[in-house]
């Protein structure tokens, strides 16, 4: 039930927002967001936005992920 | 970035595996996956049987379907089957047998009962049935009521008066505690849940590592989210020095959600709330505010319920608090499946029994 998924901010009209989940538009609240802008991932659930995805984080977490495995023996 | 994909390359996940294999202590250990997410990732991926065997992964109370008390849905049921009213639910919730029945099965019998994807769909139900009362049925943990709690502050500007909501919702940090409390658990560790958190961030968690010394990480839903996680608290094991960290860290914050944490306390507060298999957990549940009172269907509808016991031989209350795994439990593949749940925990999607039964025969499947 908690499910989210990642979903790409095509159109925005006041509080609602037309993304892009996967391949599959959707209509969706972004109000529990501040300042949300057109072409920024969030996190969709039950048809709101419940955080934005930072994809600088991401990169981070990606970069941890390849120094664990080379560095720590 | 797609945000998928990148956290599911095999690769990367086998090395970790090695990773995971030189951090395992000579002891078994129990990790504790609270949220039903993660139970489905776990069982979806493999992940359990990739494991070394002296790393134990037991599934919590993270699915609200399943703690959800038989009292509630009764409550629900009730008022389903009342005259004018047009019971609206997610639809994990249908096939949850009450003491009697189902919503499913008062819906057969003639009750309107809706399945929605999203509480403003809600709103749009009762905009279009004026005449109608319009109930919905408010589960979920933090990951959701925010979204609710939106829902209502829309439905009190738009002045929508027949719009009421049957307040379930539960907070998982609380929940913890009593696992924690619960003497027969022995945790070595949390897996936290990911999109709870991107709601309420990293510091509600601070007393797990500092009252009770048990290591916590935040952990996001993809293979390598999961196996870093699992690396992460097997780390802060060796070390003895245990901490919350958030693995999750594309989508939680240590603050969560500033704005929707806002929208949600305008709407409800918290009080006390009786969990199924947990009994009352204090500070664990959420009730609407006095100024949202009118939206109230346990307020508005006054109805009286007697509700039954719990299920001849259904352990989902041991399996719930991680003291039991669904093989254990009799009724288990040959009383109780999908088609015909026993208890709530192999109705939804992500209960622990309807993830095992899904995935049984696999191997690993057999241990908590
Ligand atoms: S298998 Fe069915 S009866 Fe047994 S614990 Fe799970 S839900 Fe309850």
């Amino acid at each position: 039930m908690c499910l989210g998924i990642p979903a790409k901010i095509v159109r925005i009209n006041e509080t609602m927002a037309e993304v892009d989940a996967g391949g599959v538009k959707r209509k969706i609240n972004i109000q529990l967001l501040k300042d949300v802008r057109i072409g920024e991932y969030v996190l969709l659930h039950a048809g709101f936005a419940i955080q934005r995805i930072d994809e600088k984080e991401a990169r981070e977490t990606l970069k941890l992920l390849e120094e664990i495995n080379e560095v720590c023996r | 970035m797609k945000f998928v994909d990148e956290f599911r390359d095999p690769g990367l996940a086998k090395k970790l595996l090695n990773r995971i294999k030189d951090l395992t202590p000579d002891r078994g250990i129990n990790l504790m996956e609270v949220c039903g997410t993660h139970t489905v990732a776990i069982f979806k991926h493999g992940i359990k049987e990739l494991l070394p065997e002296r790393v134990n992964l037991l599934s919590g109370p993270g699915c609200p379907v399943c703690v959800t008390p038989m009292e509630t849905i009764d409550r629900a049921i009730a008022l389903a089957g009342l005259p004018g009213i047009i019971f609206t639910t997610f639809g994990d919730m249908m096939k949850v047998p009450g003491s009697s029945f189902s919503l499913e099965e008062a819906k057969a019998q003639g009750a309107d009962v809706r399945i929605v994807y999203s509480s403003l769909d809600v709103l749009e139900i009762a905009k279009g049935n004026p005449k109608k009362k319009i109930i919905f049925f408010g589960i979920g943990f933090e990951t959701t009521s925010p979204s609710i709690a939106c829902t209502l502050l829309k439905a009190k500007k738009e002045r929508i008066k027949n719009f009421f909501l049957l307040p379930a919702h539960k907070l998982i940090p609380p929940a913890m505690k009593a696992i924690l409390k619960d003497k027969e658990v022995n945790l070595a560790g949390f897996i936290s849940p990911g999109h709870v958190s991107t709601i309420i961030g990293s510091r509600p968690y601070e007393f797990i590592s500092k009252e009770f010394g048990t290591p916590c990480v935040i952990s996001g839903f993809e293979p390598l989210d999961v196996l870093q996680s699992i690396y992460m608290l097997l780390l802060q094991i060796r070390e003895e020095r245990p901490r919350v960290e958030i693995q999750y860290r594309r989508c939680v914050k240590p603050e969560g959600n500033i704005k929707a944490q806002e929208e949600l306390y305008e709407v409800f507060e918290v009080s006390d709330s009786p969990w199924r298999g947990l009994g009352i957990i204090p500070n664990s549940g959420l009730r609407l505010r006095k100024e949202f009172s009118s939206f109230d269907a346990e307020r508005v509808f006054d109805i009286q319920i007697e509700s039954g016991p719990e299920p001849e031989g259904c352990l989902c209350g041991e399996i719930l608090r991680g003291i039991r795994i669904p093989v254990e439990c009799s009724l288990f593949v040959k009383k109780c499946t999908p088609e015909n749940p026993v208890g709530p925990c192999m109705v939804s999607s992500e209960g622990t029994c309807a993830t095992y039964y899904k995935y049984h025969g696999r191997k690993g499947y057999e241990r908590g």
